[in-house]
């Protein structure tokens, strides 16, 4: 059977019960309309949950969590299901809780250069609603203009610009959360409270958790200040090594740029096809560099730069000459995934991480990988902190593709392991990365984090089957397996 | 008992575009009221190819996931893979049409109002006779609710008027340019043709309304009717190779995107698929044509007014075309324009939507509504009449006497300098 069991149906009486808590509009569980929720942005798994409900306060979720409790139904948080490693998959079916309808900005304090946000709100909205303050909220994952910052929490979420500004757990002060018995509990500084945090400081315990210790209802984040002036550039080399040995003389030069990301050949293609923004199709590798902060100085720092990549023969480098053509660079890079459409049906992302020094020896075995499988695989990553974003591309109707592909992956994100690095930069384990968690932890690490998880969810009900080896997977996912084995 | 194949109607390729990524999501407006995904163009395009592979029979809940779709187009535009949206969904309206029945009601509704009334300017004038009787004669109450919805967009003086088959342009003559008029256009906003009209005259142009041309079937288009849509094409292409036109212009959001698609539409039809592409690449839009020449507009007398822009989908989305007339009202209103926030989530109108789907029309209308109000201007400018008509019955509902929704070509007739 090619798609996940189709999903049993939750009893009459719970139905009618969830309806009571969230109303009739906010209750899905009819098959045809459980669809669409069987995956999220990883579509090699699939599995219908039994109903999908979609609350619009934080009582109304620790109402539905409680409910589950009684019933002992899993939970399955989930926000835009933009997840790439299927974070959100329903393995076992279950109830998942939607928090689309918890999207609001609830306050905007610019004076104390914070903003208290539902789980739902959209990540770029939070930046949208203080810029005209001079603010900005920093991580600034590739699909911040759909994904929601309760995931961001989940996921501990990155972007380009984290390798100056760090991830999402620099920039959240404290959140509110729904344990999976549904107690509501506010972990780190309080909306009203002072940066200071009573007694232990729990924030960072669920930051990353990938939802299984709870569902993240609200987010105190932290605004900056957007930079006073930015100079971003476009590096453009003959070859991946000559860009790869630049990200790691400009680090060593002393300089920290606000981003510093890499596309290849073949990503830069179909960026260009979808956005025109100018790219050489015929360059071997582009380099965005883009260097923020006080105006002064920057001049120099610039021409350092474009120094470094001449003497790692750049063959141009180009600087974005108006807010505009910055704006136009980002939207090119940030929505490269995307543009993958235009070339592949279907594609695996993998989210390995190397040291900087390494990345000539990955590329270089990707693409060996690359002519073994018989797969294309075009680059774009974060090559600032050795980030690296293989895109294997295939096609879910050719079995023996998807067999090459789910292969392929495998054996780059074990070199990365390797070469000294881990499986996931930022993406997050989910499904996805489950047999990676033995070869990069030991069974002490791993034990320890379990140990950690039963504080939170001692039934494991709570995005169950996600990062622990041993985990169920989708029945389909396991007969692919055993092809590729 | 139904065991055929299910029916190849959507191009494979083209749905297989869509990657499943979810960027698409907060730029659809039915998702950002329901939350459900399969409002949104994701959870619709996984429906759609539910249905063509045969996964699940066409059931209630798809056809209405789909009807609930405003066809705005904003995730053509969110789209990072470049998922022709608006293509998938005419074909699966066009599937639903062929194998669903439908209430007598809707299907009233869609057989004789949208296909045999609105594309007929001569009909739906008669048809607004007793609408503007029960109007005059504050009889509303006596309706059932839809009704009165219905009639509430029903703006209270509308303009109808024939325009010359030539209007020659003012001082000296640059080109000449075709107009079509339009059905809504024509019946409801007469003057805003004759506004158009002068304007182009005025930039130095001759126009030529040919009085054989029709309905440009983008309601048919919209509502699953293609065969309908084509045929409307070919008239109106057969038309318009008579004259000889630098452009052809057209003033109204939704029916210009239809025929900027032509060639789409007839791309199977030999015999037609040069002559479209030939219509289709003159077509422009009123304001994308104007803007050529900024420096024309200029203000009669210092402008004070502040003044918003809401953007029609099918010129934001479907078009592309977003700074053109921004650039045209900002000519007049200098520093008195505002951003409105959301401006280019649809409204709610969006075709005949707010007939199909008067409830969620509502409370796109209402956020509309709201948007337009918290900007504090007291003119919203617009280029599409069923945004118009929809923007227009917001405002009055809420009690905003004091805002006013215009037709992009009224304003700048009323408010430019005019040597």
């Amino acid at each position: 059977m090619p798609y996940g069991t189709v999903a049993e149906q939750i009893s009459p009486q719970i139905q009618q019960a969830l309806i009571g808590i969230v109303g009739k509009e906010n209750v899905i569980c009819g098959h045809e309309e459980l669809l669409v929720y069987e995956c999220d942005a990883y579509t090699l798994e699939k599995n219908l949950p039994n109903a999908v409900v979609l609350p619009r306060n934080s009582k109304e979720v620790a109402e539905v969590v409680r409910l589950c409790a009684k019933h002992n139904l899993p939970i399955i948080p989930r926000g835009a299901g933009t997840s790439l490693s299927g974070s959100v998959l329903a393995v076992t079916g279950g109830v998942m809780i939607g928090l689309a309808r918890m999207n609001r900005i609830l306050d905007l304090d610019h004076r104390n250069r914070r903003a208290l946000v539902e789980g739902g709100c959209v990540n770029a909205w939070v930046t949208n609603a203080a810029k005209s303050h001079g603010l900005l909220y920093a991580p600034d994952p590739s699909s911040q203009s759909a994904c929601t910052i309760g995931g961001n929490v989940a996921m501990n979420s990155g972007g380009p610009h984290t390798l100056k500004y760090g991830v999402t757990t620099n920039h959240v002060l404290g959140y509110e959360i729904v344990l999976p018995d549904g107690e509501v509990l506010w972990f780190g500084t309080t909306p009203d409270g002072g940066e200071d945090v009573d007694g232990y400081d729990l924030r960072g315990t669920a930051i990353g958790s990938e939802g299984m210790f709870g569902i993240v209802t609200r987010v105190l984040v932290r605004l900056i200040k957007a930079p006073q002036a930015f100079k971003t550039m476009l590096g453009i080399f003959e070859s991946v090594d000559d860009a790869s040995q630049t990200v790691s003389d400009i680090i060593a030069a002393g300089i920290v740029p606000g981003a510093l990301e890499m596309m290849d050949q073949l990503i830069t293609q179909a960026v260009e096809a979808a956005y025109h923004f100018g790219f050489p199709t015929d360059a071997g590798a582009v380099l965005i560099v883009e260097l923020d902060g006080l105006g002064a100085g920057l001049d120099k720092q610039a021409e350092r730069v474009v120094e470094i990549c001449k003497q790692n023969r750049a063959r141009e480098v180009r600087m974005a000459k108006t807010e505009q053509e910055r704006a136009d660079l980002w939207k090119s890079r940030k929505r490269a995934f995307g543009a993958i459409g235009r070339l592949s049906p279907n594609f695996l992302t993998q989210d390995g991480v190397v040291p900087r020094s390494q990345l000539p020896a990955i590329m270089k075995f990707i693409r060996q990988t690359s002519e073994e499988c018989g797969l294309r695989i075009p680059n774009v990553f974060h090559a600032g902190d050795g980030n690296i974003h293989p895109l294997v591309l295939y096609d879910e109707r050719d079995p023996d593709q998807v067999r090459r592909a789910i292969d392929a992956g495998n054996v780059i994100l074990e070199k990365c392991i390797e070469l000294g690095g881990s499986a996931t930069g930022e993406h997050g384990i989910g499904v996805e990365k489950i047999d990676f968690m033995e070869k990069q932890f030991t069974k002490d690490d791993l034990d320890a984090m379990r140990k950690l998880r039963s504080v939170f969810d001692p039934d494991q009900r709570c995005n169950p089957h996600k990062m622990f080896p041993g985990s169920k997977r989708c029945g389909d996912f396991h007969h692919r397996k055993q092809i590729s084995a | 008992m139904n065991t055929h194949a299910p029916e190849q109607f959507l191009d494979e390729d083209k749905s297989l575009a869509c990657i499943h990524c979810g960027l698409c999501l907060s730029s659809c407006p039915t998702y950002l009221e329901t939350g459900n995904e399969n409002n949104s163009p994701r959870g619709r395009i996984y429906l759609m190819r539910a249905l063509q592979q045969g996964r699940q029979p066409l059931g209630d809940a798809t056809v209405h996931h789909i009807d609930l779709c405003l066809g705005c187009r904003a995730c053509e535009v969110a789209c990072p893979s470049g998922v022709q949206y608006g293509h998938l969904l005419e074909h699966t309206r066009d599937h639903i049409e062929k194998h669903h029945s439908r209430s007598t009601f809707q299907t009233f509704l869609r057989r004789v109002a949208i296909e045999k009334v609105f594309p007929f300017p001569t009909r739906m004038k008669l048809a607004l006779l007793p609408a503007r009787a029960v109007k005059l004669l504050h009889a509303e109450n006596f309706l059932p609710k839809f009704a009165r919805e219905a009639l509430s967009l029903i703006p209270d003086n509308p303009s109808a008027g024939k325009l010359p088959e030539i209007s020659p342009a003012f001082g000296e003559k640059r080109g000449t340019v075709g107009f079509i008029s339009g059905c809504v256009m024509s019946v409801m906003f007469g003057d805003t043709n004759r506004a158009s009209v002068k304007l182009l005259n005025r930039a130095g142009y001759d126009v030529v309304t040919p009085p054989a041309q029709g309905c440009c079937g983008a309601l048919h288009a919209h509502s699953g009717r293609l065969e309908l849509a084509r045929d409307a094409a070919r008239v109106n292409i057969a038309v318009f190779e008579q004259h000889n036109v630098d452009a052809i212009i057209i003033n109204a959001a939704g029916c210009g995107s239809t025929l900027k698609e032509y060639e789409n539409l007839l791309h199977h039809d030999p015999q037609w698929l040069d002559r479209a592409q030939k219509f289709s690449g003159k077509v422009k839009d009123l304001t994308e044509w104007l803007a050529k020449d900024l420096d024309a507009n200029k203000p009669a007398t210092p402008f004070k007014t502040k003044v918003t822009y809401h953007d029609a989908c099918h010129l934001a989305h479907a078009q592309r075309i977003t700074k053109q007339p921004r650039d045209l009202v900002k000519a007049i209103a200098g520093e008195n324009f505002v951003e409105l926030t959301e401006s280019d989530v649809c409204c709610g109108s969006a075709g005949t939507y707010n007939l199909t789907e008067p409830e969620m029309a509502e409370r796109l209308g209402n956020r509309k509504t709201e948007n337009i109000l918290k900007t504090g201007a007291q003119i919203v400018v617009t280029s599409n009449p069923g945004c118009l008509l929809q923007i227009q019955a917001g405002l009055r509902k809420a009690g905003a006497s004091n805002v006013k929704a215009m037709h992009i070509a009224d304003f700048l007739e009323e408010f430019s300098q005019h040597p």
